[in-house]
């Protein structure tokens, strides 16, 4: 069984790979002329004033804990969804109502004005 | 030594070596990204567990949400200016405490498992994921809808807390 994982290793080494040789290519073989202005941190663009470093907004932990949650949502459904036809109708009743109950919490989101970004 | 043993020591390898960075960097960016190869390679064993849902969720969930979460935050909020961060050692005692109960644990169930049948069952062995679709919906279709209300739990508490209050 483990065997049908070799042409995933496969693609992964391959990815891998390349991402590494295009990068290190890059590095090794394109020419470097730096200047002043090209090093700038917006080459041709505004003059940065005072630090990048700031506080978040708590919003932004909004948005993650909900790209959290239905990451975890879409992890339940893949089960369900590799055996949907022996399942059938009853399976499709049962994965209904545990995406209305996290549909609730996401009206009850939506409703409390979190998603907006005001 | 056959091809698998030798991708079991890599994963291995990756894992351990990740799994030490991530602890003895000074640099918390660093560890953060140190942390994906950790994940990864715990993948890895889980394929070679023959857990192939659990090495998915592995990747979706851990890979692809916390660790997201996590160098999203750790990128965002280091060289905090007005706060003070601690790149030392705080609450050794606890952590050793807690480390040892968990090592022991994983030692325990290292000597109860019966390696030498491990080789009848990897053969025996299909797709797991289907089995866990069909006896997630319905031997344990309770602890599934459970699943979905810690969800909404997790939802609603983290609007409860990150929401500010309107006024209008």
């Amino acid at each position: 069984m483990i065997e049908s994982y070799i042409p995933i290793f496969i693609m992964i080494v391959g990815a891998m790979g390349f991402a590494v040789v295009m990068g290190k290519m890059n590095e090794f073989v394109g020419p470097k002329r730096p200047s002043e202005e090209k090093l700038s941190t917006y080459e041709s663009g505004m003059e940065p004033v005072r630090s990048a470093r700031e506080r978040f907004s708590v919003k932004f932990y909004m948005v993650a804990m909900l790209f959290i949650v239905f990451d975890i949502e879409v992890v339940f459904l893949y089960p369900w969804a590799v055996s949907y036809k022996l399942l059938g109708t009853p399976g499709f009743i049962t994965m209904f109502v545990f995406i209305a109950v996290l549909l609730v919490g996401y009206f009850y989101v939506w409703r409390k004005g979190a998603l907006e970004w005001d | 030594m056959d091809l698998f043993t030798i991708l079991f020591y890599v994963f291995a390898l990756i894992t351990l070596g990740a799994a030490c960075v991530v602890v003895f960097s000074r640099h918390i960016v660093r560890a953060a990204f140190a942390l994906l190869f950790a994940f990864f390679g715990v993948a890895g064993l889980y394929v070679f567990l023959l857990a192939d849902f659990i090495a998915v969720t592995q990747l979706m969930v851990y890979i692809g949400g916390i660790l997201v979460l996590i160098i999203f935050g750790v990128m965002l909020t280091q060289k905090q200016i007005n706060v003070d961060i601690k790149t030392s050692p705080v609450q050794t005692w606890p952590a050793v405490l807690i480390v040892a109960a968990l090592a022991g644990v994983l030692i325990g169930m290292f000597w109860s498992t019966d390696w030498a049948r491990m080789g009848e069952i990897s053969t025996a062995t299909t797709a797991t994921t289907p089995k866990l679709g069909e006896m997630l919906l319905t031997t344990y279709v309770l602890p599934f809808e459970v699943a979905s209300v810690i969800l909404l739990v997790a939802l609603v508490g983290s609007a409860m807390i990150a929401r500010r209050e309107r006024n209008t």
